[in-house]
Formats: structure tokens, C-alpha cells, sequence
């Protein structure tokens, strides 16, 4: 295809220096190039939201942009959530609220909630059900995942 | 029976921390050096000859290493059939690539194997299929037509009977005849497939990752069809991103990256597309029936007539008859019906191939039998909870057998009180004065009504499991066995169960799942089997694993058997102090440790019940169905865990609802899908799905294991389709209105129109 340029990503505080195609997309090199697994493909197609990251403190999907142009931005991925052995919070109510099954989507749900109460820690039950309406979930029927978001929120005001 | 230590606990799930941490083993997340990705191309054409395949421009690419044709696998023969595998349906199986005709728009016509999966789509995309194109078939109950110069498209009639159907309808005081289709829709899990081969030359073993559901049949049958000794291909499954019926059956893409492992000694991976996995991957559901019911004057049922038209798609893959079969011995539900005949004819159509998806065969058939006893309603003027009260099989009528097979066992029910569950269902949602609500509201304009309906599940298919438990020297224990997981909670449920029989905690278990060399023989996971079958068969080897463990301690004690009890992971004596041991240090005296094996054998299925109650709203601006309540009662003998029960009846449910009122497979006069991406197959999300009301019951334990288990996957998602008709109909102030799935709001739009 075309020239490979060379970027850096910076995942959870690291930086991974790699040379990419400019239509390499951002999931891709997070899981390929990077070695960064946990964040999952569902489509590709920016509707599922199982590639949900956080750029620069937006959740964001990352099939959808391009490696090229989160170069030098501040990724976070599920990876980076727990603390050693200490889970987040979010992770934490996840287990706590049988908010995953097969788990496949889970790190897109949850750095998609935490991405949004980072921001809007005070969020109404009924944005918090349109947010996490974005992504899908085939195993859990959802219940569960709105559980764990409300009581991880709590946690987290709590600091 | 009371709850255990572990039975019938809701603790924490073993499977939690990898997956909320980033460290699944999904199929995507395997890799090996030096690996060649597969990129498939596929038919654009619903239907035809396929006259020539150009690959040079493909070849020219540089990355590209090779491009297959069917004349490159010719040796591989079809895929077969893995249940319900009639003779007659042989001709209609399918080879990995497309031979002489396509017969659906993403059938594998070619394999490109390139070094960078960018670079094998790019090559893909510069093959160049030639096809003549031929007339499509699309309606499974419309006249058959050609498969091949020898075959046509009606591949086979099934039938099942029982009592002198003719009679009843002489007897008939009335007859109700609906005529009922359900929509093509499928299990989508968010992981789409995936399969990676490596050959092992030193040892000359093929390996296969990414395996599911059945990773030993899958062994056998590749073993077979690439002429290798079955010890000599074994199959890994890491974690699986949902199974659902669809994921983890052998597909072309399996057999294609094992046989190019073989002749490329590189290691092959292929990951699937969505776009790929919504036109290549098994459908399912559709179906078409035209039913009557001869009743009596006080709505009792005399007998069931039951035409039907299966649509398998283009070809019979590894179900074969599977979910017509189902959906025909499964459709009498909890009713007595003295009289009964299906008969279901197994059409392909020019769509993509089906099998089962949760509930296959008895999604299809509750919807059918329910929008019947609904009818009969109307039609007699009693109330339907009435007409079903009087049709309901006596529990003391338990055992009951209903005269026909399925899956190769005699359905007998094995133990059910179907009215008392009932009645605390509508107890539990105050169903008369839910009815008067929504009276009341109508009467206020509002489009608000309730359903109900009922269903028998089947679970626990045998004809075996086994299980081995090893206790190492070092003190790990491991839980060896031949199911899968498919994210349903299998590693917590079996530690549970063998952990409260050997007297140990559950946390230090390790389940083995999916590994074919770890165990000889395994079933997988399907059919609600895993927590009755492999259960029953931990419980066992724990048992044989405590006594093995208690004699060894008394003899290195020098007390008796009788006197010594194993708590907590620790040898202890019965009633009081003394000398204690410690399992690990126990098998820590043996070199090889201690292990005991089980076998549970089961020539009948069990089966769970429940029934569902919903509350819906109308949006007459935009055909949309609110769900304002939805309650579920589920008996399934005994749950091992609680919460673990609840998941799976309301992850159930929300598929239940996707195919009751927004997912569809559709396509257009030609044959081309036109639900390809997440945008056209839409199912539900955080929004659609309310807050479900779960009653789990455990009334009726199954004899036919000894903590009574029944399988709790599939209860959640029956009755959906059928709760939902019953309720639109009632919003409607219409019996009967609803006849197909799903009901999307442009066919609410139309019946609000037809006012």
C-alpha cells in the first residue's frame, strides 16, 4: 500500500514507538503493533463499541480512527485500569454485579463508563442508559452492566 | 434440598479477573511467528454456475503467497453432519470452497494467503469470480426447484405422530387454523469467529485454536476429513466471545486454515469480519407453519395438525435436521395433546446456511403453539389463561411421555408442576389487576396490553461426560473435562459442584475445558447440557476423589475411613480434635497424586418450565414496542448458582426480544442480504431492555440426576416471541393480529393502518 510512517503511541503511560500505514487504524496497532490485546473488535464498523478507548479523555471507538492521528495522544486502555492487583472500582462492581459473561465486550463497556463518569460523575440515570446504549452486549441483557455502572459511580465519587 | 457450602450459592465468578483485566485469550488474540493470514472471497451471487476463478492480479500482489480454488481441496470432502444427520441430506452438504455452482451471496469461493491481513483483503478484492448467473429461490414454503441435476430443494419431510389425528378431527367440536412464520435472525455474538492452524512438524501434530462449543467432534471429523489419525490433530479453545448455537460448529473456514497449515507448514490465521459473519455464519429460525388445533366445546384439545416449511438456506451444515426435528417434537409444550402430527419439509433456499440458535426448533414452535392456545381463546370465548388451564399436563401425570423422539431420545417429560408455576407467575404480577390497568388506560386512548405464554424446555442431552479430577503433588486441583465454555459460567458452576462434594473451596479449583488433549472424549457445550451432564459427572468424580482421599489419610493415620472427614481442603477427625492432614500434603505423599475419573451416562434429556408475563406500550406515531414489565418464572430443579441462573434468563430474554421485534436477516428479489452490518442488523441495546422480574424456582428436581439439575440457558429466550404477539394483539384490542416475527415497527405501522 503506501509509505509507513512512524508514530508513537502512548498507551497507560507508555510509550510504544511503531511505524504504520496511514489506513492502519488505531485498533489494530493498539492490538497488533502495541501487543495490547484487551481492547476487541466487534465490527469494525464503529457500532458496537467493543473498541472503546479513551484519547485524550474522550472514550473513544477505536476502529474508527486511524493510528496515525492518536500519534502523541494520551491512550488508555483496560489494561490500564486496575492498580497492580487492586482492581478499578469499575472493574470491581463488573464482578461484584455479574456484569459480564463471555466478557468480549466487557473492556469496551468499561472504558466507556469510566471514560463518561471521569467526566460527569453526577450523570442522570437516564444519560447513563442512553451512553451505554452505544455499545452492545449479546450475553449479559444489560441489567447487570447498568448495575455495576451505578454502584462503580459511587465508588468512584467516594475517590 | 437444602443449599450447600457452594450448591446453590451466588459467589463470584472464577472466570471474572482475566476478562475484566485485559487478559482474555480470545481467537484474535492468538498469534504465532511467521503466520499467513487467510482472507476468503465470496460469492456476490445469490445463485449460480461458477464459471471461472482469475486469481494473477490477486497473485501479483506483493505479500501474497497463495490463492485457493475448490480444485486445490478437491480430496476434502463436504462437512458432515454432527446431530440429527439424515441419509437423505448427504448430497445437500457443503465443501469448504464452492465447487461447480454459489448458491448464497457469501458462500467461499476462493482462500488468499498473504503475510499481513491488509494485504490478503486487498488481494481479495483482485480475484476475479466469472458466474452465470441462475433463477434464485428464496421462499422455503414456495414450489421447490432444482439443487443440482439430480437433487431439488425440498431435501427431506420429517414427521413425528402420535394418536389417531384424523379421529380428533372427526370428533372436533370446533377447529382453529393459523397460518404463522417466524423471521430468519441468529445468535451474532460480539465476537465474530476466528481459527488459527499451526502443524507442528517435530511432532507432526495440526493444531487448531480459536476452537468452541465442540472442540472434540470438531477433532474427529477434521481428523477424518484430512486423513490423519485423530491423535494427531488437537484443538485448543482460549476464551470465546458467545456461543449462542452459531459459534464453535465446523465451518469451510475451519477445515480451509487446517488443511493450508498442512500444505504451507506456516502457521494460518483467519478472523472474520462482521460483514462476513452476518452472510457466512449459521442462520437461523425461519420458518413457516400452517397449524390446526380440533377442540371441544370447552376448548380442550383433541389434537394438532401441523404443516411446516423449513428454511435451512443453501446447504445442510453440521445441525442437519436438528432444528426442524426440535420444533416439531417440541411443539405440544406443557398441553396434553392426545392427538398429534408435524409434518416439517426441510427446504434450502438461496441464503445463508442455518443451524441452531438458543432454544432452536422451540423459539419457532412456542411462538406457534402459544399464538394457537391464544386462538383458541378467542375463538371459544374463554379466557386464555382458562383454556390453558385446562389443557396443562397434571403434574401427577409426571412422567409423561409424549410418544415420539428427538436428538436421538425419547422425550419423556421427567417432572414438572406446570399450573402451580403458572399461578405464581400471575400471582406475582397481579395479573387481574394488571389486566384491569391496561383496560382502564385503553379506555383512555392508550395502546397499552399484556401477554402470556408458556413453554417446556429440553436440556442436559446426553449420551455421556466424563470427568477427571487430579489433586497434584504440589496441591493444585484440576477439574479435567470435555465440555466448553462459552462465557455461560462453566469453571465457576463445576468448581462449585466439586468443591462442595470433595470438602475443598471452590476458588482453588482449575476447570479444564476445550482442550482435546487433555482428556480423551468430550460432548461440549450445547443444548443446556453442560451444568446436568458434566455436573453429574464432577459430582461422581469428586465423590470416587474423596473416599480415594480418606482411605490414603487412614492408612497414613492409622485410624479408620469412618472416623475421618474432609473440610475445607483438610483431613480432619469426624466430631473433634486430633491429627489432621491437609489434602495437598496428602497427595504430596504420592508421586503421581491422587485422581479419580466419572462417567455419567444419560439416555434422556430433562426438562426444565417456565412461562413468561409481559407489559407493552404502543407508540402509535412510531409503530415502536415499549416494555413497561416483564416477569419470567423458570423451574429448573436446582441451581447451582443463583446468579449465575438470573444471567442467563435475562441475557436470554434480551435475544428473545431481538428476534421478537428487531432483528431480521432480509434480502431482496435477488438474493442479496440486506442486514450486513450492525446498522441493518439491529439488536437490542442498554435502552430496549427493561428491568426483567425473575422467579427461579426449584419444584421439580429431576430424577434423572442427583441434585435434580436442569439446564438454565435457554428458558430466557423461548417464549418471547410468543409473550409479545399475545401482548401487541392485546394492545391492539385484536386476537390474533400478530402472525410473524419479528414485529418490527413498520409491521406495527401496518396493523394500526388496517384499523
Amino acid at each position: 500500500m503506501s509509505q509507513k510512517a512512524a508514530i508513537t503511541l502512548n498507551i497507560n503511560g507508555r510509550g510504544y514507538p511503531i511505524e504504520v500505514e496511514p489506513r492502519r487504524t488505531l485498533a489494530d496497532a493498539i492490538r497488533e503493533d502495541c501487543g495490547q490485546t484487551g481492547t476487541h473488535i466487534g465490527c469494525e464498523h464503529g457500532i458496537c463499541g467493543a473498541c472503546t478507548v479513551i484519547v485524550n479523555g474522550d472514550p473513544v471507538r477505536s476502529c474508527l480512527m486511524f493510528a496515525i492521528q492518536a500519534d502523541g495522544k494520551k491512550i488508555r486502555t483496560v489494561e490500564g485500569l486496575a492498580q497492580g492487583d487492586k482492581l478499578h472500582p469499575m472493574q470491581q462492581a463488573f464482578m461484584d454485579h455479574h456484569g459480564l459473561q463471555c466478557g468480549f465486550c466487557t473492556p469496551g463497556f468499561l472504558m466507556l463508563a469510566v471514560g463518561v463518569l471521569e467526566r460527569e460523575p453526577d450523570i442522570s440515570d437516564k444519560n447513563l442508559i442512553d451512553v451505554l446504549s452505544s455499545n452492545l452486549c449479546r450475553c449479559t441483557g444489560y441489567q447487570n452492566i447498568i448495575k455495576a455502572v451505578r454502584a462503580a459511580a459511587k465508588e468512584m465519587q467516594k475517590g | 434440598m437444602a443449599k450447600g457450602k457452594f450448591v446453590g450459592r451466588s459467589v463470584p465468578r472464577l472466570e471474572d479477573r482475566p476478562l475484566l483485566t485485559g487478559q482474555g485469550r480470545f481467537a484474535g488474540d492468538i498469534s504465532f511467528p511467521g503466520q499467513w493470514h487467510m482472507r476468503v472471497v465470496r460469492s456476490p451471487v445469490a445463485h449460480g454456475l461458477l464459471k471461472t476463478i482469475d486469481a494473477k492480479a490477486a497473485l501479483a500482489l506483493p505479500g501474497v503467497h497463495a490463492v485457493w480454488t475448490h480444485a486445490d481441496i478437491a480430496d476434502i470432502p463436504p462437512i458432515g453432519f454432527r446431530l440429527t444427520g439424515l441419509v437423505e441430506l448427504e448430497a445437500y452438504r457443503q465443501t469448504a470452497l464452492a465447487q461447480r455452482y454459489v448458491r448464497y451471496v457469501g458462500e467461499p469461493v476462493a482462500a488468499v494467503f498473504a503475510a499481513d491481513p491488509y494485504v490478503a483483503e486487498d488481494a481479495a478484492d483482485l480475484v476475479e469470480i466469472n458466474i452465470e448467473p441462475l433463477p434464485v429461490i428464496l421462499d422455503a414454503a414456495g414450489p421447490p426447484g432444482p439443487f443440482d441435476e439430480h437433487h431439488d430443494t425440498e431435501t427431506s419431510v420429517i414427521e413425528k405422530k402420535s394418536g389417531d389425528i384424523d379421529a380428533a378431527f372427526r370428533a372436533a367440536k370446533m377447529v382453529v387454523a393459523l397460518d404463522l412464520e417466524i423471521g430468519r435472525h441468529s445468535g451474532v455474538p460480539m465476537e465474530t469467529r476466528g481459527a488459527i492452524a499451526r502443524y507442528d512438524e517435530a511432532n507432526d501434530v495440526l493444531e487448531m485454536h480459536g476452537a468452541a462449543k465442540v472442540p472434540h467432534w470438531n477433532r474427529d471429523r477434521l481428523a477424518l476429513m484430512l486423513g490423519r489419525h485423530p491423535d494427531k490433530v488437537q484443538l485448543y479453545e482460549g476464551h470465546v466471545g458467545g456461543g449462542f448455537g452459531i459459534r464453535g460448529e465446523m465451518y469451510p473456514e475451519d477445515v480451509l486454515v487446517c488443511a493450508a497449515a498442512l500444505k504451507f507448514k506456516r502457521p494460518i490465521k483467519w478472523i472474520e469480519d462482521r460483514r462476513e459473519h452476518l452472510i457466512a455464519a449459521n442462520h437461523s429460525r425461519q420458518q413457516r407453519h400452517k397449524i390446526m388445533a380440533a377442540i371441544d366445546k370447552d376448548g380442550r384439545i383433541l389434537g394438532i395438525d401441523n404443516e411446516f416449511f423449513h428454511d435451512n438456506g443453501a446447504y445442510m451444515r453440521t445441525h442437519a435436521a436438528t432444528v426442524p426435528d426440535l420444533a416439531a417434537a417440541m411443539l405440544p409444550g406443557p398441553y396434553r395433546v392426545p392427538a398429534y402430527r408435524a409434518r416439517g419439509h426441510i427446504r434450502l433456499t438461496n441464503k445463508t446456511p442455518c443451524g441452531t440458535y438458543r432454544a432452536p426448533g422451540r423459539y419457532e414452535s412456542t411462538f406457534v403453539r402459544e399464538r394457537l392456545i391464544d386462538a383458541i381463546a378467542a375463538k371459544t370465548g374463554i379466557d386464555a389463561i382458562e383454556i390453558r388451564r385446562r389443557n396443562l399436563i397434571d403434574q401427577s401425570a409426571m412422567p409423561y411421555s409424549l410418544g415420539f423422539s428427538t436428538l436421538g431420545t425419547d422425550i419423556v417429560y421427567d417432572s414438572g408442576d406446570y399450573a402451580k408455576l403458572m399461578d405464581r407467575l400471575l400471582e406475582a404480577a397481579d395479573w387481574q389487576g394488571m389486566r384491569q390497568a391496561l383496560a382502564h388506560r385503553r379506555a383512555a386512548g392508550e395502546r397499552v396490553g399484556a401477554g402470556f405464554a408458556m413453554f417446556v424446555e429440553k436440556s442436559g442431552l446426553g449420551p455421556f461426560d466424563k470427568v477427571r479430577i487430579e489433586v497434584s503433588s504440589r496441591g493444585t486441583i484440576e477439574v479435567i473435562t470435555g465440555v466448553a465454555s462459552i462465557g455461560q459460567g462453566v469453571e465457576t458452576a463445576m468448581a462449585q459442584i466439586c468443591a462442595e462434594t470433595l470438602g475443598v473451596d471452590y476458588t482453588g479449583i482449575n476447570v479444564v475445558h476445550g482442550q482435546t488433549d487433555r482428556i480423551d472424549k468430550g460432548m461440549g457445550a450445547f443444548a443446556s447440557r453442560v451444568t446436568v451432564m458434566c455436573g453429574e459427572a464432577t459430582r461422581m468424580a469428586a465423590a470416587k476423589l474423596r473416599d480415594a482421599a480418606l482411605t490414603a489419610a487412614a492408612e497414613l493415620m492409622q485410624t479408620s475411613v469412618e472416623l475421618l472427614d474432609l473440610i475445607d481442603g483438610e483431613i480432619v477427625r469426624k466430631g473433634g480434635p486430633g491429627p489432621s492432614m491437609r489434602l495437598a500434603e496428602l497427595a504430596a505423599t504420592k508421586a503421581e497424586g491422587l485422581t479419580a475419573e466419572a462417567e455419567f451416562k444419560s439416555s434422556h434429556m430433562v426438562y426444565p418450565y417456565g412461562a413468561h408475563v409481559v407489559q407493552i406500550k404502543l407508540d402509535t406515531e412510531t409503530g415502536a414496542v415499549a416494555i413497561e414489565r416483564y416477569l419470567v418464572a423458570f423451574d429448573i430443579g436446582k441451581a447451582v448458582n443463583p446468579m449465575l441462573v438470573e444471567g442467563q434468563i435475562v441475557g436470554g430474554l434480551a435475544q428473545g426480544l431481538g428476534g421478537a421485534l428487531f432483528e431480521e436477516f432480509t434480502y431482496t428479489d435477488s438474493g442479496d442480504p440486506l442486514a450486513v452490518t450492525f446498522a441493518d442488523y439491529l439488536m437490542p441495546t442498554a435502552r430496549e431492555i427493561p428491568a426483567i422480574e425473575t422467579f427461579v424456582s426449584e419444584d421439580a428436581p429431576s430424577p434423572l440426576n442427583t441434585y435434580g439439575f436442569k439446564g438454565a440457558g435457554e428458558g430466557g429466550i423461548t417464549p418471547v416471541g410468543a409473550a409479545i404477539a399475545s401482548a401487541i394483539d392485546d394492545a391492539l384490542q385484536r386476537p390474533g393480529a400478530v402472525t410473524q416475527l419479528p414485529v418490527t415497527p413498520w409491521r406495527i405501522k401496518a396493523m394500526l393502518r388496517a384499523e
